[in-house]
């Protein structure tokens, strides 16, 4: 797409207001250095507005511009601190167009997501001129991901300290939500795990609610891991949400968790990234695996057209520094387009990850070997899912059944175990080479056989499935079936 | 009690052929194996005794399963797991791990639990079995 001409003869330093495209926010020639982050940016463009200017606006507002010309841009060395539109992509059958914008690493400060945030999607997703913005995807050079600590233990480590191999990590969420006393939580909590499960979770929305105070929860959680630890001879784990009003009640929950023997604590997403990172640090310093739940990310990450997509997200809590972060099922109850969920998988777990239209990777991604995120799945699976949840998610996804298990007819313990048996017997009948996704409902009625657990599990939720259309697909499938 | 440890401790004990299966598993993946014996089975004892070096060099799960042979007739009421090993840079860490043999009874572990002030109990689970000296456990 060729660029605007200078409209009139006027010097880029006349007062006044001029084009972002002729200001130096749009290079066509521009070659990305290997230093610079990249971004590419889903957006539409309101009536009247030539798509190149739009995203050279885009630029200039995510980095140096503001609206009218100032002359104290010439007491800086600007091109460098100029964002770069170097291509535009109109996406074929529909209103948007695709940005390709290149900063320079000196635009953000070492290892802080707040800044990078703030420049990023700081100001320009209120930009009048757009009538919707998303970031789809963003390339983080190894300059810059080497200023951040990652996850601070990472899959090889969490799996060596559990001593678990070879198959997904299983959970639950303690439901009913809200409501239960401690001392019925702590209950389902060692039904869980002595049933089978390695960990269960507090929900996102259980802090320290009147019917049920967050010391209370821990210390009744903790008495229902050990016990389960001394049923089976297994590490077990309570992942304890210290997620709190400020950073003194996160760490006082935090320390106290650590100090009953908690080898995993929770924190939401709602709390920000800054006390994500702080957090993250703590973990580190403390050998406690850190969890982070995803929770408001369906505000900004579900439309096609305005918002972040997951990825990015993904990408930010892994720099971040989080162990766990909950990134899609494919076949549950939340939204998740099977390959948009393979592209986010990929993301959390792969050293090296190569542009891929088909998952919506828009660039390469070099993690300069910065340990993995394990995805969590969580929402609407259950044991009958197992050969497709293998499929789908692979070996390394911590697989949670909350429903799945306390739903049980036979009770808690009969569900983890009938999830338990279900994924072992899926990954031998996967290691022993046979095609186990389609052969995936006869390995499971086969160790219902044997397994009266299994048995009833199967029987209640045969049936469920939420199959649903994706609201967000990669745009290569959706041509592709046009 | 049963000890769940391992990848495959909710399915039936798996035979010897089920064994070679996942052997073969193991070497299609470049994975080396090697097989660990321990009447510990506290859950944090991650260094159970090597029954030799791991077995970098053994093609062959019949030649595996020989020397899986020859652990249980040497431990047979030990606690007895096969581990495949994934040198892969990134993971250099086990990729499967599973129990082929156990003591014919299992005791299992007692919580104690140390109680401290504010309500807070300090627990330790003590596998009943290490109360007597190593080599002497799980009976003659």
């Amino acid at each position: 797409m060729a660029g605007k001409s200078k409209s009139d003869g006027k010097s880029r330093w006349s007062a006044g207001v001029a084009p972002y495209a002729e200001m130096g926010y749009y290079e066509p020639d521009y070659v990305p250095q290997p230093s610079d982050i990249l971004c590419a940016f889903r957006f539409v463009p309101q009536e009247g507005i030539e798509p190149i200017e739009a995203a050279a606006a885009v630029a200039g507002e995510s980095s140096t511009a503001t609206w009218t010309v100032v002359w104290t841009d010439r007491l800086t060395a600007y091109e460098n601190y100029q964002a770069k539109c170097y291509r535009v992509d109109p996406v074929p059958g529909t209103d948007q167009y695709i940005a390709y914008i290149a900063y320079n690493l000196d635009l953000f400060e070492e290892g802080s997501i707040a800044n990078l945030t703030s420049s990023i999607i700081g100001n320009v997703f209120g930009f009048k001129a757009l009538k919707s913005l998303r970031l789809e995807d963003m390339r983080i050079p190894p300059h810059y991901v080497k200023t951040f600590h990652g996850p601070p233990h990472g899959v090889v480590m969490e799996r060596e300290y559990l001593n678990k191999y070879g198959r997904p990590l299983l959970g639950a969420t303690v439901k009913p939500k809200l409501g239960l006393s401690a001392r019925n939580y702590g209950r389902v909590v060692y039904e869980a795990l002595r049933g089978g499960l390695d960990f269960t979770k507090d929900d996102e929305n259980i802090n320290s609610q009147p019917f049920m105070r967050w010391r209370d929860r821990f210390l009744f959680a903790m008495e229902g891991v050990a016990r389960s630890m001394a049923d089976t001879g297994e590490i077990k784990g309570h992942y304890m949400n210290v997620t709190a009003a400020t950073m003194e009640d996160m760490y006082e929950r935090a320390e106290f968790a650590k100090e009953i023997g908690s080898v995993i604590v929770m924190i939401d997403l709602t709390i920000g990234y800054t006390a994500i990172q702080s957090m993250s640090k703590w973990a580190r310093r403390n050998g406690v695996i850190l969890h982070l739940h995803r929770a408001g990310h369906g505000t900004y990450t579900r439309q096609k057209t305005h918002g972040v997509n997951f990825r990015v997200i993904a990408k930010w809590m892994r720099l971040a520094g989080v162990d766990h972060i909950h990134a899609g099922t494919v076949v549950g109850k939340l939204e998740g387009d099977p390959n948009a969920i393979r592209g986010y998988y990929k993301t959390l777990l792969a050293n090296n990850v190569e542009p891929d239209p088909a998952l919506g990777l828009y660039f390469e991604q070099d993690w300069a070997s910065m340990p993995s995120c394990m995805p969590v799945a969580s929402g609407g699976i259950h044991a009958g899912q197992m050969h497709q949840l293998l499929h789908y998610l692979g070996e390394d996804v911590v697989l949670q059944f909350g429903g799945g298990t306390i739903g049980h007819p036979d009770g808690i313990a009969e569900g983890a175990t009938a999830n338990r048996v279900a994924v072992e017997a899926m990954i031998q009948a996967r290691n022993e080479g046979r095609d186990y996704l389609h052969e995936g409902p006869d390995i499971l009625a086969k160790a219902a056989r044997w397994s009266p657990s299994l048995y009833k599990a199967l029987e209640v939720w045969k049936d469920i499935t939420f199959n649903f259309e994706s609201t967000d697909v990669p745009d290569a499938i959706a041509t592709v079936t046009v | 009690m049963r000890i769940t440890q391992g990848t495959f401790s909710y399915l039936p004990e798996l035979s010897d052929e089920q064994i070679t299966a996942q052997l073969q598993y193991c070497l299609d993946n470049e994975w080396a194996v090697s097989v660990e014996y321990t009447d510990d089975p506290h859950p944090r004892n991650a260094y159970w005794e090597m029954f030799g070096m791991p077995l970098f060099d053994l093609k062959d799960p019949a030649g595996i399963m020989q020397e899986i042979t020859a652990c249980r007739k040497a431990f047979p009421r030990h606690y007895i797991r096969v581990n495949g090993y994934d040198r892969r840079y990134r993971r250099q860490t086990m990729a499967l791990s599973f129990l082929v043999n156990r003591p014919p009874e299992e005791p299992g572990f007692r919580l104690e639990r140390q109680e401290s002030t504010d309500r807070v109990v300090r627990y330790t689970l003590h596998a009943y079995a290490t109360d007597r000296p190593a080599g002497e456990r799980y009976g003659a």
